[in-house]
């Protein structure tokens, strides 16, 4: 709705190309951006310009590009939406980068105008206006500009109108209460939603590319199964309705199937991946062997899919063709390796890997090779791409003690460099993150 | 007298855990210290007198020799109580992704349900479910825990 909201008043969008960046392997350098004050000329209007530079600011921080010069250096004060900043002011507190903005009412909702100047190169590069017709809409247009201010000078994808859902988890160890939930990418507790009442346990839940749908596991009358959670209704719809468990669901590029494993009593027990067309309620079975074959997941073309199985003796990464032929192992390194996830770029496989008594995750290229640990700790689990490729989100669990103390679970970010690592806050513990496609 | 006094402290951790049962730990525990009856074919019965669980080396659903003498005992118990019904779970450690061990505690719940079926128990009376890492029966990360929880556990479903 807002992406059409926003089409429809942008009066203005330089579509150039992106501007010198300093993205390389290894650590990056953070881009200086001045953020001025987001005028409002009365109350409401000033407390909208306030959350709008508090959302622009930390997603722009937090995404480790860029970092907000303090605003007490600022020499310039004025509003610089209407008049031309004096560069050389901003070039004396090294921003290289200027955003201005301000909110006004008018009869259709909020107005903000926003201007993006290159202090270095003293011109305006971007501007919007856009009016927002309903309050609660506000954290959104602010993730919205973050991604324009985020493309423009970057030149990759935004990432941060998005949703991340995940399992919200409370209780004693042994007795876990899991709950889906959903929140904005930045954890902000205004965002945060739970989707389910915990009264069954949920786990893995995953987003559709391009439908407003969430398939996961859930312990419904103690039988696991996999289901798709409709975001829009609030829906709840069993996915393989048949004897024996279902789980480990994604869904397909397309959204139109569901990939996952199913473990067929008449098999004995023994878990293959099976292709569910969502639309005709058929499966196809995928693989057929004896070890286990589980954690599909498919290529961003929809050719490939990238699984576990443990065919080999113990649990590794295999890539095959859509239709179950041309099974290959891909990892080579020690350990045991699990959760493979193939990025929406195509060229890498995240995955988890179990070695010297740690968990690590780490990504490779799609053939295996070029393996690079990015994290590593007693227990991390769950890696789970952003739209745009460049990050990823996981769970990180503490060691738990005897006495029932410990096992914290928390949910975090990370550069796929391995740099700027941080929670994403959440109410209570949290797993199983997976992050929604740009909204 | 000490073996059964480690039978009631097991049967006290395992009833608060699992999911299905229909004993609860206050009454478990209640009667192992009040010393009362143990009322013949219930999950009590099954836990003190029998064994209601087996356990699995690592990545592993085989059952061991031990595991197949405790589910002798548990055949041979069921016979005894035809119209009792129980319910499998599969269960592993926290070494693990959560996918792979939710199928790997449904082989491990399978090997006891078939185990059970082909010495005789008819399959309408039972059901397996893995429940994967999510229900450990000991809580902690080493090897003292982790043994415990890879496991399979027969549960009275009536």
């Amino acid at each position: 709705m807002i992406k059409k909201i926003l089409i429809i008043l942008f009066f203005s969008l330089n579509a150039n190309a992106a501007l010198e960046v300093t993205i390389a392997q290894g650590k990056v350098e953070p881009t200086p951006i001045a953020i001025t004050q987001i005028f409002g000329a009365d109350s409401d209007t000033a407390r909208y310009g306030n959350t709008l530079r508090q959302i622009i600011s930390n997603n722009l921080t937090n995404s480790g590009l860029f970092y907000t010069v303090n605003e007490d250096l600022y020499i310039q004060s004025d509003n610089l939406v209407e008049k031309v900043p004096r560069f050389e002011d901003w070039k004396l507190i090294k921003a290289q980068f200027l955003l201005s903005a301000d909110v006004s009412k008018n009869d259709k909702g909020i107005r903000l105008r926003m201007r993006l100047y290159d202090v270095f190169n003293a011109k305006e590069i971007e501007k919007l206006q856009l009016t927002i017709p309903d309050e609660n809409l506000i954290r959104r247009v602010g993730h919205t500009v973050s991604d324009i201010v985020y493309e423009r000078i970057t030149g990759e994808t935004g990432y941060f109108d998005t949703r991340i859902v995940y399992v919200s988890e409370i209780g004693p160890l042994d007795q876990r209460v899991k709950r889906l939930a959903i929140m904005d990418q930045d954890g902000h507790i205004d965002s945060h939603q739970f989707l389910t009442d915990g009264k069954n346990m949920v786990l893995t839940p995953r987003f559709a590319p391009n439908k407003q749908l969430i398939t996961y596991m859930e312990y419904k009358n103690n039988l696991p199964r996999v289901y798709i959670y409709n975001l829009k209704t609030g829906e709840r719809e069993i996915v393989g309705d048949f004897p024996g468990m279902t789980f480990a669901p994604r869904f397909s590029p397309d959204s139109q199937s569901v990939v996952m494993s199913f473990s067929d009593p008449n098999n004995a027990a023994n878990s293959e991946i099976y292709l569910m067309d969502l639309n005709t309620r058929s499966r196809f079975r995928l693989t057929n062997d004896s070890g286990i074959d589980t954690s599909p997941s498919f290529s961003p073309d929809g050719d490939k899919i990238v699984f576990n199985s443990d065919r080999g003796g113990s649990p590794q990464l295999f890539i095959m063709d859509k239709n179950g032929d041309n099974i290959k192992r891909i990892s080579k390194g020690r350990g045991v390796y699990g959760n493979p996830v193939w990025s929406p770029r195509g060229d890498l496989i995240a995955f988890t890997k179990l070695t010297q008594g740690n968990f690590h995750i780490g990504v490779m290229d799609i053939n295996g090779n070029n393996e690079r640990v990015i994290v590593r700790d007693f227990a991390l689990e769950s890696p789970a791409w952003s739209p745009n490729g460049r990050y990823l989100i996981f769970h990180r669990q503490k060691r738990s003690n005897l006495d029932g103390t410990g096992g914290e679970v928390t949910i975090h970010f990370i550069d796929i460099t391995g740099y700027n690592e941080r929670v994403i806050p959440t109410p209570r513990d949290g797993s199983d993150p997976a992050w929604s496609p740009l909204l | 007298m000490l073996i059964v006094a480690g039978f009631f402290l097991a049967s006290c951790a395992a009833t608060k855990t699992e999911q299905g049962g229909d004993v609860d730990a206050a009454s478990a525990s209640a009667s192992s210290s009040s010393g009362g009856e143990i009322t013949a074919g219930t999950q009590e019965d099954l836990i003190v007198n029998v064994g209601d669980r087996v356990f699995f080396e690592f990545d592993s659903s085989e059952l061991t020799v031990d595991a197949q003498a405790t589910l002798d005992a548990q055949a041979a118990w069921l016979m005894q109580y035809p119209d009792t019904n129980i319910t499998v779970e599969g269960h592993a450690d926290e070494r693990g992704t959560r996918e792979y061990n939710l199928a790997l505690g449904d082989k491990r719940a399978f090997s006891v349900y078939s185990y059970l079926a082909q010495a005789g128990i008819d399959t309408n009376r039972m059901e397996y479910v893995s429940w994967g890492k999510e229900r450990p029966d000991v809580i902690g990360s080493d090897e003292t825990a982790y043994s415990q929880n890879r496991r399979g556990v027969t549960l009275v479903s009536n």
